[in-house]
């Protein structure tokens, strides 16, 4: 047994590439290995910035020799077939070996050098390298089909044991030495064997684990904010890409000019982070202080003064780009701000982002007016649902006037939601879209309502992100994404397999995400009627439940259930839909359910296999105990049934159709349905098709599985 | 940085000039045109296509209408000097040679953070694509460092390397300043003292910041365009690529100007980059044959 080192050094590999490069040359190696019939004890990796590097532990010395097994022709088969086989097994007939009337050819492969394998393996597991993106360089780019690597490749370190495993890829031999840290060492490092590369580096400046380079900035990171008595922002994103880019990381304090805490924080540590890869710290009061941390990859002879200094210029001057943007854009209203939208086009066929800015207005406030969306949620208020009919007329003066006010709001937001696409600030830092349309929003003195609606409106951006509750922001969030799902699918652009370029799905998520966690009632097929994108919506409605089974199904709720309900096509309450499926789920799930449930389909398959079922089938005179107790059972629980759907008492609804789980079992316990008589088997069978008819006003059992 | 006095703006240039063409680099003029970077000029667009060695290095003044801040902005101009060097194919010290640049203008790497962090380049309006690094200094981007892929939509065989140096930026590292216009320009004398960068420029960032986003007839400008493209097309026809080459850069000059007066919708834009990389690609394709290379 011994231990193999690989080295790949090149050019500074991008941060954000290296843990998964790691990966890929683990199950790279390990895949050359099993097709070699070798297996390491263990397989480590290791980047930096200059290197890729893996060390794999209890290697075998060789192979074991094999003998490989190929089937022939039977005995007898014709000859053409066994001279094909002999020429492409490269043997005589008398070589072949015969069992059972087929003859087997048998090939002794002896047993291969571990580094004979592994000086062959090397070169292709460089060239098959899935680098996101790879490039050619230096003489050998005049063919085009020379060697790519993720920047240029420098050298290659392969040790066996203590022997170097010999290769060679386009000029590049393999060797013992590599480099230390670019300015800390000069001159090659040679590695005697695995078991001293990480150390040997080490030596010469460089930390080939990954793991001890994040824990170093980490730590070193927290403890530079600690000791100017401030506290670290935690961010491990930062810590992985910093260490992607330092081979001896030292994280060190810089400060800022606290005038430059006026530009709002997020913006302080948007800059800081993206554009810098700045840490940034909380002062004891927990607010953001005017300091940073950065990671330098040099022990500098000053003690790292100078790096400090020049890192704190640097962020000054994007600090001071970022302030002048932010006193730039206050000085313009959100209104002025709001009529340059026409210049920008949302999509070419959807017209301007103004043009979008319109309809969202018109459909927040159609939401409030239609009662959608109240000036308090159902949930908060623990209200009855609006009858949409009728909402008008019982509403009280001072509600109808709140509604006034809050569509007034919602239209107003909306028209000031989108404002801020062109502003300095988010033109240079478009992520803080909707944050910084709320800050200014709220400077020129909208209402918190209305400036939260503008910061919020993008909100919930997928699965797990908060959802609004305040009424104004989802009035604008609702419509915003209700007019882009419906003007996308009018437009016929819906996504396509993994294609979502327009980000439907996650539009459709919020969609439903503000539906369900704010109780808004009402149908959400009048909602896209209201978009005015189209007149129907067949495609549409199928993704949005589809979306819902996706969504739900984290919550437990079974995709089947959804359609049973969903299926009986009076259902377009969302809401509703859901609590429907919930009670269902609960009953389908008990003793008592799965029997109905068995019942039903019982009787369903007796109803498929039945030509002309008639529920109004005439009730013979002599009706036998069972007949008469479903008879009696049916009479009380369709109505019942029907009666708490309509009340929304789906337990309710749940325990009428339990009031004939007994009656439905005894029935066919004790009844042949196919009776001789004709008048009694189509009494039966209407009797079964009026029980399937009381089980649809809860549910369509037939898309129930199981 | 050291205990030497920091370099000038024009002992910056000069010292460059004189490391890399000790490398073997021809130090070039600059391409007599307005363009918007040092990519633009005839050394690098048409000498980084076909299979002959090129090695230069030259200043390019770059035009970038739209940055101009009226000579307000302590960080930004409308115009300013990129250093380029182009060596083909891409030898393979080519970091270390580039650090040795650092060196010779009096950066120490032990006492500055430098670093090379990923940042690949692309010119849509030359078709042009390459990966490197963006090159820091204590976080600060000094450089551009590219291993051209493709130029004009064609494969580069081989690859250069190319540097592209920010000259302004690099100078108020090294000397310290806050302000571009605070620059030392030149070195002072026993009685006269240096000039600085804003006495030789500000007045022009002022004026064609004005001129820019405030002055400019967009009529004249719109018919410019359109005559360029058509005379380009006219010397592609009579295979004239270099004199197609300098009307591609002058319609995108005149793109960038129509940017800065902001007449040109979003729509719009990408039709007109579309089509300045027209001409490009048709200028690099034509040159190209001139030569009888084969893609």
């Amino acid at each position: 047994m011994t231990d193999f080192l690989l080295e790949l050094r090149s050019e500074e590999i991008p941060a954000r590439m290296q843990v998964k490069a790691k990966e890929d040359l683990a199950s790279l190696f390990n895949d050359a290995l099993a097709k070699a019939g070798l297996a390491a004890a263990s397989v480590e990796t290791f980047a930096t910035p200059r290197r890729l590097a893996l060390i794999a532990t209890g290697l075998p010395l060789a192979t074991d020799a094999v003998s490989e097994e190929t089937k022939g022709p039977k005995v007898g088969a014709p000859p053409q077939a066994m001279e094909g086989f002999l020429r492409k097994a490269g043997l005589t007939q008398d070589q072949l070996i015969e069992r059972d009337g087929v003859y087997f050819a048998v090939v002794e492969k002896a047993g291969r050098q571990t580094a004979d394998v592994l000086a062959e393996a090397i070169p292709a597991i460089i060239r098959a390298f899935p680098w996101p993106k790879s490039q050619r360089w230096g003489a050998g780019s005049a063919s085009t089909e020379s060697l790519r690597w993720v920047r240029p490749l420098q050298g290659i370190v392969a040790i066996l044991g203590d022997d170097v495993v010999p290769c060679e890829i386009e000029a590049i031999v393999s060797g013992t030495a590599t480099m230390g840290h670019r300015f800390h060492h000069s001159g090659p490092v040679n590695i005697g064997n695995a078991g001293d590369y990480a150390e040997k580096l080490r030596d010469a400046h460089v930390l080939v684990h990954f793991s001890e380079r994040c824990a170093l900035i980490r730590d070193g990171a927290k403890a530079a904010a600690a000791a100017a008595g401030l506290t670290l922002v935690e961010d491990e994103g930062l810590v992985v890409e910093n260490a992607g880019l330092t081979e001896w990381p030292v994280p060190m304090l810089g400060r800022f000019d606290p005038a430059f805490l006026e530009v709002p924080q997020e913006v302080i540590q948007l800059t800081a982070r993206v554009n810098q890869k700045y840490f940034v710290c909380h002062d004891s009061a927990g607010k953001l202080a005017n300091a940073f941390v950065c990671t330098a990859n040099i022990d500098a002879h000053d003690g790292g003064a100078a790096i400090v200094a020049g890192n704190e210029k640097v962020l000054a001057a994007r600090l001071s780009d970022a302030k002048f943007f932010w006193e730039q854009d206050l000085k313009v209203a959100l209104d002025d701000q709001a009529a340059k939208l026409a210049q920008i086009t949302f999509h070419e066929k959807l017209g301007s982002v103004a043009d979008k800015v319109e309809r969202v207005a018109r459909l927040a406030r159609w939401l409030v007016e239609e009662g959608i969306v109240g000036p308090c949620s159902p949930a908060q208020a623990g209200a009855q649902p609006a009858n949409n009919d009728s909402s008008d007329k019982v509403l009280d003066p001072g509600l109808r006037r709140g509604t006034q006010e809050l569509a007034d709001q919602a239209e107003r937001a909306a028209r000031l939601c989108k404002a801020d696409l062109v502003t300095g600030m988010v033109g240079e830092f478009p992520e803080l879209q909707g944050l910084m349309g709320g800050y200014y929003a709220r400077a020129q003195g909208e209402t918190d309502a209305v400036a939260d609606a503008v910061r919020d409106h993008y909100k919930p951006v997928g699965q797990g992100d908060d959802v609004p509750t305040a009424p104004v922001t989802v009035a604008v969030s609702l419509a915003d994404k209700l007019d882009t799902l419906a003007q996308f699918f009018a437009a016929g652009m819906p996504p396509t397999g993994s294609k979502d370029p327009f980000a439907l799905r996650r539009a459709a998520i919020g969609f439903l995400s503000l539906l369900l966690q704010n109780d808004l009632r009402g149908s959400f097929k009048d909602m896209l009627l209201a978009t005015g994108a189209a007149t129907s919506f067949d495609s549409l409605e199928e993704f949005l439940v589809d979306r819902l089974k996706v969504q739900q199904r984290e919550a437990g709720v079974r995709h089947d259930l959804i359609d049973a309900v969903f299926s009986l096509g009076g259902e377009d309450d969302l809401v509703r839909l859901l609590a429907r499926v919930n009670a269902l789920q609960t009953y389908i799930t008990t003793a008592e359910g799965a029997n109905l449930l068995a019942a039903y389909k019982r009787a369903a398959n007796i109803l498929k296999a039945a030509d002309g079922v008639d529920a109004a089938a005439p009730t013979p005179a002599d009706l036998v105990a069972e007949e008469r107790a479903l008879l009696t059972a049916l009479d009380t629980a369709a109505p019942n049934a029907a009666a708490a759907v309509d009340a929304e008492d789906f337990e309710g609804a749940m325990a009428a159709l339990a009031s004939l789980r007994a009656p439905i079992d005894a029935f066919f316990d004790g009844v042949m349905v196919n009776d001789a008589d004709p008048a009694k088997r189509a009494f039966r069978l209407g009797l079964l098709a009026r029980f399937r008819d009381a089980v649809h006003r809860v549910a369509d059992f037939s898309r129930i599985e199981g | 940085m050291s205990d030497i006095a920091p370099l000038s703006f024009q002992d910056l240039i000069l010292t460059l000039h004189d490391y890399w063409g000790k490398q073997g680099c021809a130090i070039l003029q600059p391409y007599d045109m307005e363009m918007g970077a040092g990519t633009f000029h005839t050394a690098t667009t048409l000498r980084a296509l076909g299979p002959d060695p090129w090695n230069a290095a030259f200043v390019q003044p770059s035009r970038r209408p739209t940055d101009g801040r009226y000579g307000e902005n302590p960080n930004r101009l409308g115009a300013y000097y990129q250093y380029q060097v182009i060596l083909k194919p891409s030898p393979p010290d080519l970091q270390e040679l580039y650090l040795g640049s650092l060196k010779a203008i009096g950066i120490d790497p032990l006492l500055h953070d430098i670093r090379f962090v990923e940042d690949d380049w692309e010119s849509p309006t030359l078709g042009a694509w390459g990966l490197g690094w963006e090159v820091w200094c204590d976080g600060m981007e000094v450089t551009q460092f590219t291993y051209f892929q493709q130029m004009g939509g064609f494969d580069c065989k081989p690859v250069s390397g190319e540097l592209t140096y920010g000259l302004e930026r690099l100078a108020m590292y090294i000397q310290n300043k806050d302000s571009i216009f605070d620059l030392a320009y030149n070195n002072a004398t026993a009685d006269r003292p240096a000039i600085t960068y804003g006495d030789v420029f500000r007045e022009n960032e002022r004026q064609m910041s004005t001129y820019h986003f405030e002055v400019a007839d967009t009529d004249m400008l719109f018919d410019a365009f359109k005559k360029a493209t058509a005379e380009c097309e006219n010397c592609l026809e009579r295979s004239l690529p270099i004199p197609a080459y300098e009307q591609a850069i002058k319609a995108s000059h005149i793109f960038n100007i129509l940017q800065a007066r902001g007449v040109i919708s979003v729509q719009e834009r990408a039709s007109y980059m579309g089509r300045v990389r027209d001409l490009a690609k048709g200028s690099c394709q034509a040159w190209m044959e001139k030569n009888g290379w084969t893609a």
